[in-house]
């Protein structure tokens, strides 16, 4: 009974202990903007974890937006109501189904990569061997991955809304022949621009935040063995996406829930 | 560090395509437009149900979007909802007095818009006037009640 009170409280202290760690780390990275050449490593980040994830999370979006149609207009043609399916898409896609979608995509494509990438080079010393020298890795490794994960996914989320609306128009107008008019004036009709596209890239900010810095605090955190990597590369993935999946609900109680 | 320019376009033209597809979902999904809002003035209307009429819905005149519902709140010297309509100052001092406004519905679940149908008054309307015939909201419950306690009646 004792050794089990004392387990539970070494890991609160654990817990708070880590979560200090990464908050201090978060601080130390993002601040000091980058000179130059600091925005040439940001280039390279985001050209990995940004321009190489655009195809994946672009046919997600597609296929997603392709099945909301198909499912909604089964069920809403038994209301007479297939008219509101360009609405019914848009609005998942934008308030839910983009930031929460590209988030988890974005979490084990990017992220993954980024906690083995990171946890690689503390295993071999790299970091050290950086500090020794005189640079600064939170400034030179962490921070440049950090800033491109905080501009890329929402980027993503964008492009894979967009998609969507038009994976959705593809099956409700085009294969199972809706009206396109309809389409997209009742669209226009419901959604707007602040309380539904503002709040979806308020949603992918702050996923993106919490993904990208899961994923290089795994990494500078672990333990520098090859057991080590494998267990913080799968933390990242399970971290981000139950982290994204709480946030979207808390987020979505503030946002859409009436809760303010 | 050896610069490579596929890769800075690639970042470019990825970039690039985020704005656009905000600017997309903006324009073509959101309905917004560029063009500054133009000139408005303001009728009001009471009308003693209003259903599921919603701040910024469309206020139509055959069928063409004129204006949106500004504010809806209630009238306490009747009791009856107040709804201020703002239309394009187009409008102004063109409408008879004795234009009616309708809430009607938009198929048979849409959203619920204003109508406006014009009378043969030659005096007309200017900012802050009201409308003085004006037709409720149906709903559906009143009627289907009307419906049965008729088929009871009979």
């Amino acid at each position: 009974m004792m050794s089990r009170v004392l387990r539970l409280g070494r890991f609160g202290c654990e817990l708070f202990e880590a979560l200090g760690r990464a908050g201090i780390f978060l601080a130390q990275s993002a601040v000091g903007l980058p000179s130059r050449e600091g925005w040439y490593l940001w280039l390279r980040q985001m050209h990995f974890v940004g321009v190489l994830s655009l195809a994946i999370v672009l046919v997600s979006g597609l296929f997603i937006g392709m099945v909301l149609a198909l499912q909604g207009y089964t069920i809403l043609v038994d209301f007479g109501a297939e008219q509101a399916l360009g609405q019914m898409v848009a609005l998942s896609l934008l308030r839910e189904l983009a930031p929460v979608v590209a988030a988890l995509l974005f979490a084990g494509r990017a992220g993954s990569a980024l906690t083995a990438e990171i946890g690689l080079m503390k295993a071999t010393e790299q970091l050290s061997s950086m500090e020794m020298i005189g640079v600064d890795p939170l400034r030179r490794v962490v921070a440049p991955r950090l800033w491109a994960g905080f501009v890329a996914l929402p980027l993503l989320t964008v492009g894979f809304s967009v998609v969507g609306i038009y994976g959705g128009y593809l099956v409700g107008v085009d294969w199972l022949g809706g009206f396109a008019g309809s389409y997209w004036g009742n669209m226009q009709a419901s959604v707007e621009f602040v309380a539904d596209v503002g709040n979806g890239m308020v949603k992918s900010l702050v996923f993106a935040l919490v993904v990208t810095w899961i994923a290089v605090f795994q990494g500078y955190d672990l333990v520098p063995t090859s057991e080590g990597i494998s267990r913080a590369t799968t933390r990242t993935v399970v971290y981000s996406s139950l982290a994204v999946l709480g946030l979207d609900f808390v987020l979505t109680a503030v946002m859409f829930g009436g809760l303010a | 560090m050896k610069r490579s320019k596929t890769m800075e376009l690639g970042v470019g033209l990825f970039m690039l395509a985020g704005i656009l597809g905000l600017v997309f979902l903006g324009l073509r999904v959101s309905g917004l437009t560029l063009e500054a809002p133009g000139e408005t003035f303001r009728l009001e209307a009471n009308f003693a149900n209003i259903g599921g009429l919603k701040p910024r819905a469309r206020v139509t005149m055959a069928g063409v979007t004129v204006g949106r519902v500004a504010a809806i709140d209630l009238d306490t010297d009747w009791y009856d909802a107040r709804v201020v309509l703002e239309l394009d100052a187009d409008l102004e001092d063109q409408l008879p007095r004795d234009t009616t406004a309708a809430i009607l519905t938009a198929g048979l679940l849409g959203e619920q818009y204003v109508g406006l149908s014009v009378g043969g008054d030659p005096e007309t309307l200017a900012d802050g006037d009201s409308l003085r015939d004006t037709q409720s909201a149906i709903v559906l419950e009143e009627l289907i009640q009307q419906f049965v306690s008729n088929m009871v009646s009979d």
